[in-house]
């Protein structure tokens, strides 16, 4: 990948400084960051959250978000000014010759009209080609990415093909002017890893023959090895350091960037069922459940007990979650039971006692929508604790004060706060003192890290860790992240359409042979090697991946 | 040609030549097209037409002064974080907030302020204009003048009971709906769809000669009438709300259905529900003052703007202005209310943390 002859300068950012309107002042959000980007070339940008990677790359394209606005410095596209450029001469540039791949396809992509419609509005409004001409060069792109029925695709509409379509669907249409840079941002984050390595490796081949630079924005390393030729790392709007990839992952100069590496590397002992005849705190016996007609469980069984983790994986659709609701009881199982210390548990939540659901609490993926914006963090901890235990006053606040300890947040700073002054870290934390203000024995926690950034999402499953050592938790994991369950599970459940399709202590779990389907999961997670997802390729063949994968 | 012609010309086409010069484009545009309008108009209508356009300009500029005063004087008074929200608010609703600050004043020290009586007859029928007397007699000789203080308390205050009912009644039937479901939340959307499907005015005609005017009477039909709106808009509003994970937790926490929608929902839906009582209010106040006007609303000899515009009505013919006065007072406050619901509206769609 590197040995590529110098080429002439394409994108030429220097000293760009953006500013955020907030609180009725303009505060510098970008501080000073320059980065070259040649012909045919792939930048990847990586960072946290709040790191500025995508305000940086949208400045790439002339461009600033409402409320934010390029303060200083330079961006030169190909020989031209576009700090100073008007929007006319702008709307020129974007999507003939710079182009932008959004996180999210689904929202990206309008309902109403079908795929190739909109790939050829580009084409047609630059009257590059015509219509035909533009639709037979759509379907030539669409089979360049490896999309199934590449004659035919197009003319669906956007709910009617999967994610990972979708995504691959909008590289296409990124394509379709032929453009000189693509930015983009994230692009496979909100995607299974058995469908990101197929929208990765359609990234990379496309961006290979038309020799196209690109700009690759994403928090997740594994993934940039794969597809960058330099990496730049940003903290906080300040470049960090930026070296080639090899070097990169290979050396890294600086404190910080060993730090996100190391991320992967928290992991906790493993430990055993107790022996003998123990009751498990859950057991899932044979259950089915339906959604109306739809049937989404098929005889799922599985036992969890005491102070264990146990991690339930697998792709989106497969019934993690619609499992934990039947446990919850949200969703009463349309055959089996499930056991909760040995004692059958009504169906429904709403014939449990008080005391079965305190037993059972839950922890949810989107801390954005599991706390109530407009209710104060003291009254979402303390609310359990009253309605439960029936405290109230003095020791009510005590125990309020006590949990705040517990999740490592000082009390008095943030007693009196709502949920949206808090980051995303913290008020998943809040949740987990929610979880824990009932005094339970299990926990489901849902996701709980995959909204979240590596370091923070390695400092909440520290937390859980340790609150498992301290209060003897059960807890039930779902998860669709594999460097979690490698991090924090005992026993691993996968499950695939509605079935459990193995399951056993982790060790097990993670030493071959495996069952074709976990074969498939784990050797799609992206590893820190840049060679990984060519090595992957060659293993399975290029057709057989995601998907298509034959199993 | 005389000097105002000339003054009236030279202060627009200097002003609009400053306005080019400072780069300020949209008060140019304004300006000049003003200038290029007023030759037109002059030519046509003459100097009278001139003046027609000052006085309206400058009345623009009062409401405007007015609002932007009044605007600054509630930043000073009130606290930070009501300060921080009035800034954001535009001219209109400042505007809006003086109007119905006034109205307010008119209405709760209506004896101090009226001169007489709202029964009170003090001269001939149909009097005209004079000392004791701002804007006339009406049909029975009454002060037009006290008759419409007076007004401002009896129609905008029964419009506000009546809201207020409607408001109670539509939002917990809504937020019950939105939190209950199933069959619950059918059999109120089905009522509340047969109650809209009858044209509220006939509807209100219909239940008042059956029941009879009398104003307890009155308030709980309107309220009736105008409470399924309120219904709709909440179980919207709240249906969006109880898919949230948080209610999710509350609910398997065991909470009851009061305690979701007292604590969990209804503080995730006020602003939504402010502004629509703004506009719920306007509905509700041109309602009453319809059927004032028919008749059928606030009863004689109590002073109600629908029905002194009715009273009046004969006076038009004769090329007075009178009967418009209580009609201009209703539209005023209508576009008031709506000034200040607009920035509400505004405020709970774009300001969303």
């Amino acid at each position: 990948m590197a040995e590529k002859p110098e080429k002439s300068v394409l994108l030429d950012i220097k000293d760009l400084r953006i500013e955020g309107y907030s609180d009725e002042k303009w505060i510098e959000i970008v501080h000073g960051v320059s980065l070259t980007l040649r012909r045919g070339e792939v930048l990847g940008l990586i960072g946290e959250s709040g790191a500025g990677k995508s305000t940086i790359g949208l400045a790439a394209m002339g461009y600033a978000r409402d409320g934010c606005r390029i303060s200083g410095g330079s961006v030169e596209f190909d020989g031209m000014e576009l700090t100073t450029s008007t929007e006319a001469e702008l709307r020129v540039l974007r999507g003939s010759r710079i182009a932008y791949v959004a996180q999210s396809a689904a929202a990206s992509f309008n309902p109403a009209h079908t795929l190739i419609e909109q790939h050829v509005e580009a084409p047609l409004h630059y009257r590059m080609r015509k219509r035909t001409e533009a639709q037979e060069d759509a379907m030539e792109l669409y089979e360049r990415l490896r999309l199934p029925n590449p004659q035919e695709i197009g003319f669906r509409y956007p709910h009617q093909v999967s994610g990972g379509q979708l995504q691959r669907a909008m590289t296409a249409m990124a394509m379709a002017c032929r453009p000189d840079l693509i930015i983009f941002d994230e692009p496979t984050t909100a995607l299974d890893v058995t469908t990101q390595i197929e929208v990765l490796a359609a990234i990379r081949d496309i961006v290979d023959q038309f020799d196209t630079a690109a700009i690759y924005i994403t928090h997740d390393l594994a993934v940039v090895a794969q597809m960058a030729d330099k990496i730049k790392v940003l903290l906080k709007g300040d470049e960090v350091e930026e070296s080639s990839t090899i070097e990169m992952l290979e050396h890294p100069k600086e404190e910080y960037t060993r730090s996100l590496w190391a991320v992967r590397s928290f992991k906790r002992p493993q430990k055993a069922r107790p022996g003998g005849d123990a009751v498990p705190v859950v057991s899932v016996q044979h259950v089915d459940a339906a959604y109306g007609q739809t049937k989404v469980l098929d005889d799922v069984s599985f036992d969890i007990h005491a102070g264990m983790t146990v991690a339930v994986v697998g792709e989106s659709g497969s019934g993690k979650s619609t499992t934990a609701r039947c446990i919850t009881g949200l969703l009463p199982p349309t055959a089996g039971k499930i056991l909760f210390n040995g004692e059958e548990l009504p169906p429904s939540y709403r014939n449990r006692t008080k005391d079965q659901l305190r037993q059972a609490q839950m922890i949810y993926q989107m801390a954005d929508t599991a706390l109530n914006p407009k209710v104060k963090i003291h009254e979402i901890i303390g609310r359990p604790a009253q309605f439960y235990s029936g405290l109230s006053g003095a020791a009510l606040k005590a125990r309020v004060d006590e949990l705040l300890d517990l999740i490592e947040l000082e009390p008095s700073q943030y007693y009196n706060r709502y949920p949206p002054e808090l980051s995303g870290g913290q008020k998943q934390r809040i949740g987990i003192a929610r979880a824990l203000a009932a005094d339970p024995t299990f926990i489901i926690c849902d996701e709980v890290t995959s909204a979240l950034d590596q370091l923070v999402a390695e400092g909440i499953l520290k937390l859980l860790d340790k609150l498992q050592r301290e209060l003897d938790l059960a807890y039930m994991f779902i998860t669709h992240d594999l460097a979690t369950v490698r991090a924090i599970a005992d026993e691993v459940v996968v499950m695939r359409r509605g079935k459990v399709v193995e399951q056993g202590p982790k060790d097990e779990m993670f030493t071959p042979p495996h069952h074709p389907y976990t074969d498939l999961l784990l050797s799609s997670v992206p590893e820190m090697d840049p060679n990984w997802l060519s090595t992957v390729l060659e293993e399975r063949g290029v057709d057989n991946v995601g998907e298509a994968a034959n199993i | 040609m005389n000097y105002f012609v000339i003054g009236y010309y030279a202060l627009l086409i200097g002003a609009s030549c400053l306005a080019a010069f400072y780069g300020r484009r949209s008060i140019f545009m304004l300006l000049f097209s003003l200038t290029l309008v007023s030759f037109v108009v002059g030519i046509v209508g003459g100097e009278s037409a001139l003046w027609t356009i000052t006085l309206c300009a400058g009345a623009l500029a009062l409401s405007a002064g007015t609002a932007y005063a009044f605007r600054e004087f509630l930043v000073n008074i009130s606290g930070r974080e009501t300060a921080k929200a009035l800034k954001t608010a535009p001219l209109t609703a400042a505007f809006g907030m003086f109007v119905i600050f006034t109205y307010a004043v008119m209405g709760i020290f209506a004896p101090v302020i009226a001169p007489h009586g709202e029964a009170e007859v003090i001269s001939s029928a149909f009097a005209p204009p004079d000392d004791t007397m701002l804007l006339g007699a009406d049909q029975l000789g009454r002060d037009m003048f006290s008759r419409i203080i007076y007004g401002a308390r009896n129609t905008v205050g029964l419009a506000l009971c009546a809201t207020l009912l409607a408001f109670f009644m539509g939002a917990f039937a809504g937020l019950l709906a939105a939190t209950k479901g199933g069959n619950l939340d059918q059999v109120m959307g089905r009522i509340a769809d047969v109650i809209m499907s009858i044209p509220s005015l006939i509807f209100a005609l219909l239940l008042l000669s059956i029941f009879g005017t009398n104003l307890i009477v009155l308030v709980i039909i309107v309220a009736i009438i105008y409470s399924p709106r309120v219904f709709r808009l909440t179980r919207a509003v709240a249906g969006n709300i109880v898919v949230m994970d948080y209610i999710e937790a509350a609910r398997l926490r065991g909470e009851g259905d009061l305690y979701l929608i007292r604590k969990e929902i209804l503080p995730n839906s006020t602003a939504p529900l402010i502004a629509e009582f703004g506009l719920e209010f306007c509905f509700v106040f041109l309602l009453i003052a319809g059927l004032s006007f028919l008749g059928l609303g606030i009863q004689p000899p109590t002073a109600d703007w629908g029905s002194m515009v009715r009273e009046n009505a004969t006076l038009i013919s004769f090329g007075e202005i009178t009967p418009l006065i209580p009609a201009g007072a209703i539209a005023l406050l209508t576009v008031a209310v709506n000034f200040v619901v607009d920035w509400m509206l505004w405020r709970s769609a774009g300001l969303k943390e």
